[in-house]
């Protein structure tokens, strides 16, 4: 875990931390995120999920008082450096969010948008339609593209952030429990989504549902606070789905799997 | 207890009645404070229509029926015929001054009507009536006047007509207009947008999207808080200061070459512009502080998560989304600053000013106007001022008609 | 191809990423910031120009031989003709005008926001708060016109025109009041609405009557919002222009009586600045004396207000 394989991993933490202020949420977590795979990141509510996730596009840094220590290496570049470009960074670390939060726009340009800030210069239909297909949403919408965003179903709202996170042509796509405000119709069209795209991104996913963990990803890091008093969460355990799922080395996360957790 | 209760209350007593009866009695003068609200808006409209229409007295020097030719009445005179008059009454200077200002080739037949009335007939106001009065004592006021100015005309006028709005200011009432005043309040409002809208919304990015919360933008937003309580009066004396004597340069046009031989100071539109627009500035800021505010936090995030920067984020999705909010704030803010009066008389507002404004020209606003006649002891000054206050009040209605549906047409998009 | 080829060109349409993540140049970024930075920081010149040009303006009065201190704030006659500058016959004049002012917006402002929050259902709260809007958003130079034109005429046929002069402070004072009515109001009624539902359930949960819960539970929990409400009311009073300035009078008096002519501290600022006045005269620096004292009265009384206002929401956010 030590030596840097940025071939294989293209995100890889070391000693990482975060504050709030003087509180610290996040501590010491070490993990490599493999590239073309899905990692779930699991654990009880407020262990630092979402905190731990933002850090790894440097999203965290917008709540004010936040500020991390340690490394995060993506593809061999610390993006806590001195003279990274957290725009950039965003660029190339995509997200989407737990709420859909389309832009009150039509859906093209929702998509556009995004490309065009960035420079896109080849054809913006074919763009926006490639999006919309990888986002299964194509079908849906290809005939009402100049409608609202805000117009279309919860659902389909998120395969929209979907397909404006991959337009601008990520690496990586962070999703914060995109499921949670959805049906399980929805839900489980965004999963079939995450299994499609695996070709062509690397995708981490913060997730409540055991069962979506299961089902979805290839990698599973078991998320908890640390037993100090400090109230700091970290990964207690990180390893193969069906590892953590079937035979976890930790009692916590066994617990936790099965549901005997208080 | 009393007998009307049937069960007994122990140690309590059957006060509900009582205080049900309270209740009801407060709460009819809790109504009746708000209705006063309304009560006084009337009388204050009432009284203003009230001054606005009305009989006067009038007496003409030369009398316009004695002017008419063959037959033919003063008003329906060829353009020539009536040019002539002007040259017979008129000491010769007079008559070239006049044709000096603007040739009378290029003169309408209804503008040099409206001179020789100004200038040959010279109505006199004798004496005004309220419309009250005229409706209520008119038999009395026909009586007064025919023996008292056996002369004179008694007419029912408006003093709000198209003319009044046509004409620029003049020294008698019957002929004075509010042209120039609109005019003044129209180029001063335009500086003070340009000026306070651009610094103002700029202010309100800076302090929601950019300022961190240490002591500088503290202050700074103390500041601006402590700004919009400062009376508008101070604002005059530091336009006064600032803008009509310290920059006199600029603001009277000098810098540029522009001096208008009329003004020989900073006391210019250009100064009033810029002094309203430090009054409202605060304004602006506050309320499109509230705008940006109300912009969800998940749209900034969607756009700063695909990689956007934070002024492509500001500029695409916040300004976009908070402008509704942002005009109805400036609309409001703008208002209050055409109504302005006190810090315009400050700054120096000019008396009497017929001619169009410049940029660079001496000013007088529409409440200026107001505040001029209204001071004025003669009752037709009065009449032109209320005449003069449906006019603003009409402007600013309209202004706030149309912030209220900006706000309306675009609250509840998220 | 997507998102894999990361040097090269990108045969996707977008430039090429040879920098990978360092820093980009983004010289329009710190301009508009800096630009919207000065927008920000340009109040603070608006105050130091406040406070200088007043203060420089003041000292050159106070400097003056004719002038000094004690007898600026303890004259009670300001007569520039003949030297006589003692400030407190405008100061009384703005207190009584605004003490009048208050004593109608007080009470009325009050028992209307108690009606609007406690009492009014939603349909009656829509059409009435749109008129205590328009009344507030009326010119003041249009009040003025109102008290001279109506109020005046009134008080003197209810008191007799001997009693009350033509220019009189409670014409005046009654109308500013009218014109604070609207920002007492609406203030107030904001503190009441911040008073969380639950405590006037508790309320109700006991069996106390509307009035009961209006009065002696909410009222009191508003209590310090109401306070702000009233003492910007105040402040407004006091830095009132045009309502005196047409109303009132036409020359400092040191009266207290509200029947007679009198001048505000904003009045005489008014009337002395409407002719041409001189730069360099005494004239011009007394206006900047009177407008400083002006100045730290409502701005005391503003800072005041937010203080207050501050520590309310601390009690209910
Ligand atoms: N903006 C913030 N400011 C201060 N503290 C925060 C902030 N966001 C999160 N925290 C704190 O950091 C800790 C971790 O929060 P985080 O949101 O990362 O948890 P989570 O695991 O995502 O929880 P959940 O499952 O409920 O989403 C919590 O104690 C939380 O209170
Ligand atoms: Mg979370």
């Amino acid at each position: 875990m030590d030596t840097l394989d940025n071939n294989r991993y293209v995100i890889q933490a070391r000693n990482l931390g975060i504050y709030y202020g003087d509180f610290k949420a996040v501590t010491d977590v070490n993990m490599d995120i493999e590239r073309n795979k899905i990692t779930a990141i699991i654990g009880p509510s407020g262990c630092g999920k979402s905190t731990l996730l933002r850090a790894f596009n440097r999203m965290n840094e917008l709540v004010p008082g936040s500020r991390a220590e340690g490394q995060v290496f993506f593809d061999g570049e610390d993006l806590y450096a001195k003279g990274v470009d957290p725009v950039e960074v965003r660029h190339r670390i995509g997200m989407v969010f737990q709420k859909p939060n389309p832009f009150p726009k039509s859906i093209y340009e929702n998509i556009a948008w995004g490309a065009r800030i960035h420079g896109y210069r080849g054809n913006m239909d074919e763009l926006v339609e490639r999006s919309l297909r990888q986002a299964a949403l194509w079908d849906e919408v290809k005939d009402i593209l100049h409608r609202s965003g805000l117009a279309l179903s919860g659902g389909q709202q998120q395969r929209l952030c979907i397909a404006r996170a991959i337009a601008v042509q990520p690496e990586v796509i962070l999703m914060d429990e995109p499921a949670s405000a959805l049906d399980p119709i929805a839900t489980l069209k965004i999963e079939e989504l995450m299994q499609d795209l695996k070709k062509d991104y690397t995708i981490v996913i913060v997730t409540h549902n055991m069962q979506q963990a299961a089902r979805v990803s290839d990698y599973t890091a078991m998320m908890m606070l640390v037993n100090d008093g400090s109230r700091s969460g970290t990964v207690i355990e990180f390893g193969e789905t069906t590892k953590i799922f079937t035979r976890p080395s930790d009692k916590r996360t066994e617990d936790y799997v099965t549901g005997r957790f208080g | 207890m009393s007998a009307s209760s049937p069960a007994p209350l122990g140690p309590f007593q059957d006060n509900l009645p009582h205080r049900h009866r309270v209740g009801a009695v407060w709460q009819w003068i809790f109504f009746s404070a708000t209705v006063i609200g309304i009560f006084v808006l009337s009388a204050l409209l009432l009284n203003i229509i009230d001054g606005a229409f009305g009989y006067v007295a009038l007496e003409a020097r030369v009398d316009p029926d004695t002017l008419a030719v063959n037959g033919v009445p003063l008003e329906e005179l060829p353009k020539e015929e009536l040019i002539r008059i002007l040259q017979e009454r008129l000491s010769a200077s007079a008559f070239n001054k006049l044709n000096d200002e603007k040739p009378f080739e290029e003169r309408s037949q209804a503008n040099v009507y409206d001179l020789v009335i100004e200038r040959v007939v010279k109505y006199q106001v004798l004496e005004t009536w309220s419309l009250w009065e005229s409706l209520t004592r008119s038999a009395e006021i026909r009586a007064r006047v025919a023996e008292e100015f056996p002369q004179a005309e008694l007419r029912f006028v408006s003093w709000l007509t198209v003319e009044t709005i046509r004409r620029p200011q003049s020294s008698e009432a019957v002929n004075a207009g509010v042209r120039t005043a609109i005019l003044g309040s129209l180029w001063t409002i335009m500086i003070t947008i340009v000026v306070a809208f651009p610094l103002g919304v700029g202010a309100a990015i800076y302090l929601e999207e950019y300022a961190r919360d240490d002591w500088l933008n503290r202050l700074i937003r103390t500041n601006i808080n402590n700004l919009a309580g400062v009376p508008s009066i101070i604002y005059g004396i530091l336009g006064l200061a600032i803008f009509v004597r310290a920059l006199e340069r600029l603001t009277s046009g000098a810098m540029f070459g522009l001096v208008d031989p009329t003004t020989a100071n900073g006391r210019t539109v250009l100064s009033a512009g810029l002094t309203l627009a430090l009054l409202i500035l605060p304004l602006i800021i506050i309320n499109a502080q509230e705008a940006i505010r109300a912009v969800p936090q998940s749209l900034r995030k969607a756009s700063l998560g695909i990689g956007a920067t934070k002024w492509q984020t500001i500029w695409a999705h916040v300004l976009p989304n908070a402008l509704p909010g942002i005009l109805t704030g400036t609309i409001l803010a703008v208002s209050r600053a055409i109504g302005e009066t006190a810090p315009l008389v400050v700054v120096g507002a000019s008396t009497a000013i017929s001619f169009d404004p410049n940029l660079f020209s001496r000013f007088t606003t529409l409440p200026i106007q107001i505040y001029q006649w209204t001071s004025r002891p003669q009752g037709e000054w009065r009449h032109l001022a209320a005449a003069a206050i449906l006019i603003l009040l009409t402007l600013l209605l309209s202004l706030n008609a149309t912030a209220i549906v900006l706000r309306n047409r675009f609250t509840k998009r998220f | 191809m997507i998102g894999k080829q990361r040097n090269g060109v990108d045969a996707s349409g977008y430039p090429l990423r040879k920098e990978g993540l360092r820093k980009r140049p983004r010289v329009n970024e710190v301009i508009i910031q800096s630009v919207l930075f000065f927008a920000g920081f340009f109040s603070i010149f608006t105050t130091l120009g406040i406070v200088y040009e007043l203060g420089k303006e003041a000292l050159l009065f106070f400097r003056t031989p004719e002038v000094n201190l004690w007898n600026f704030l303890t004259g009670t006659s300001w007569q520039p003709h003949i030297n006589q500058f003692g400030i407190l016959p405008l100061v009384t004049s703005t207190f009584i005008t605004s003490a009048i002012a208050m004593t109608i917006a007080i009470p009325l402002g009050l028992a209307a926001a108690v009606y609007l929050s406690e009492y009014a259902t939603e349909k009656v709260r829509k059409t009435l708060k749109p008129i205590l809007e328009v009344l507030a958003g009326i010119p003041t130079i249009v009040y003025g016109y109102f008290a001279l034109m109506f109020v005046t005429p009134l008080l003197r046929s209810i008191f007799g025109r001997d009693v009350v002069e033509i220019y009189n402070m409670a014409s005046g004072g009654l109308v500013m009041g009218v014109l604070i009515l609207p920002l007492v109001a609406s203030m107030s009624e904001d503190a009441l609405n911040a008073v969380p539902r639950a405590l006037r359930e508790a309320a109700y949960g006991l069996g106390a009557t509307k009035l009961e819960v209006a009065l002696k539970v909410v009222f009191p929990a508003a209590l310090s919002g109401i306070a702000a409400a009233i003492i910007v009311g105040i402040s407004r009073a006091v830095g009132e222009t045009m309502i005196v300035a047409v109303a009132v009078g036409a020359g400092p008096n040191f009266t207290f009586n509200p029947f007679r002519g009198a001048e505000t501290m904003t009045g005489h600022i008014v009337r002395m600045s409407g002719g041409d006045l001189s730069y360099d005269s005494i004239d011009y620096n007394s206006i900047f004396a009177i407008g400083l004292v002006l100045f730290f009265i409502t701005l005391t009384l503003n800072i005041i207000s937010q203080r207050i206002v501050r520590r309310f929401r601390e009690v209910y956010e």
